[in-house]
């Protein structure tokens, strides 16, 4: 069997198909988690970083990309943990913050390193787009979520918080 | 080389230990949105222990972090008095959070421009983490302090209670001079200045005093704990204890 030959947009594209379980309409390239696909000697690395430190998930998508990428026709694909780069909401892209909408999540603002109190309670009604909302918890059902609600449509949500 | 070890074991024993007090409030928080928030604070808690042992494994070929956290004698165990104490009242929950946790960013924060390099990369990861355990600390302080005399009473008295538990995390190591020398941390004493510096006008606007005699607990750092550890330690490995060597899950 002979390896197939290195294509390092083919595996970026691949890896759009790749979800986040918590989020399973993102993938991990609307996350910001890839930060890197290299050939080695023998064959593929691909490099991520995760969300949270304690995200419970890790296992399960470096499992999903090493088969999507392995789905391709590529042999010893590699999935190694980055730790040069440090993962933060500003990664997630515009794409992904729609999605992240429309699941049902109000999205984190960019704030490039700088934001307190006031970023994190405020956050748009993902359902009917009012500003009239307040936060109840910093913490909600996943570690990346806080819980809001919405004065406009009468509704709660989750919010992907900024971090 | 010891130097560093020390202060890893000392941050990761920390964080294990205290990440499972706040787990215990999983299911009996006095409201939802708290039982979630110590729920979520403990997961990261838990993530942060297994982190820097893993720090340990990788740079020192240390065991494994679960043989770390499991199969440790409670003498060797170096977290601060002040995270293995049982839990009470929600007060005394809430109160050790905010005094633990203002700590925790700080030396995180502190770390982030360590001359060592993979504990420096993970603080920077860390400190972005606790920002939100921190918020959730003040928020219900300056909220209960200022609420109904018998909120404000029961927050006091857990001030009381705790603050010299509080003054033991800055127990010094054998290894202050060196850390700081070498540009890996600038030490407990830096530490807990800084840390006086934030929590103390927080603890103003809350209409609370600090207590105004101190006498810090140290013996945890060194291994000395209270009796309330090895109840824990045990509950804790009772379920990889009970499984055949080498059992994967």
């Amino acid at each position: 069997m002979t390896a197939t030959i290195f294509n390092q947009q083919e595996i970026y594209k691949s890896l759009e198909e790749v979800m986040d379980p918590e989020i399973p309409t993102l993938s991990v390239i609307d996350m910001g988690m890839i930060t890197g696909v290299e050939e080695t000697v023998t064959g593929v690395r691909v490099k991520m970083i995760p969300t949270f430190t304690a995200c419970p998930a890790i296992h399960v998508i470096k499992d999903s990309i090493q088969k999507k990428v392995e789905s391709l026709g590529y042999e010893n694909v590699e999935v190694q943990l980055d730790d040069s780069i440090v993962w933060n909401s500003d990664r997630i892209t515009p794409n992904g913050k729609i999605l992240l909408e429309n699941f049902g999540l109000g999205t984190p603002q960019r704030h490039c390193g700088n934001f307190g109190m006031e970023e994190i309670a405020h956050s748009k009604c993902p359902h009917c787009g009012s500003e009239d909302t307040t936060m109840n918890s910093i913490f909600g059902s996943t570690l990346c979520r806080s819980t809001h609600f919405c004065f406009s449509c009468k509704q709660a949500f989750e919010r992907f918080k900024p971090v | 080389m010891e130097a560093i070890k020390n202060l890893l074991f000392r941050m990761a024993d920390d964080e294990l230990i205290y990440g499972h007090r706040m787990s215990e409030w999983t299911g009996m928080g006095p409201i939802m949105e708290e039982d979630i928030a110590f729920s979520s604070m403990a997961q990261d808690k838990i993530g942060h222990a297994l982190a820097n042992y893993s720090i340990l494994e990788k740079e020192f070929q240390t065991a494994n972090p679960d043989k770390l956290a499991f199969f440790r004698k409670e003498n060797e165990l170096m977290n601060c008095q002040l995270v293995e104490l049982s839990n009470h009242e929600y007060d005394f929950s809430l109160v050790r959070h905010f005094l633990f946790d203002h700590a925790d960013f700080i030396r995180y924060e502190m770390l982030s421009t360590s001359s060592f390099a993979p504990l420096a990369q993970l603080s920077k990861k860390i400190k972005g983490e606790l920002k939100y355990h921190v918020l959730h600390a003040d928020t219900w302080l300056t909220r209960l302090g200022n609420a109904t005399e018998e909120s404000h009473a029961r927050m006091q008295s857990a001030l009381n209670e705790l603050w010299n538990y509080a003054l033991g995390i800055f127990e010094p190591s054998d290894f202050e001079a060196e850390l700081i020398a070498e540009k890996i941390f600038d030490g407990e004493k830096v530490l807990q200045q800084k840390w006086m510096e934030k929590i103390s006008p927080i603890i103003e606007k809350a209409n609370l005093k600090i207590p105004s005699s101190s006498a810090p607990v140290y013996g945890g750092r060194k291994g000395y704990h209270t009796d309330q550890l090895q109840p824990l330690l045990t509950e804790m490995a009772e379920v990889i204890s009970s499984e055949a060597e080498g059992t994967e899950w």
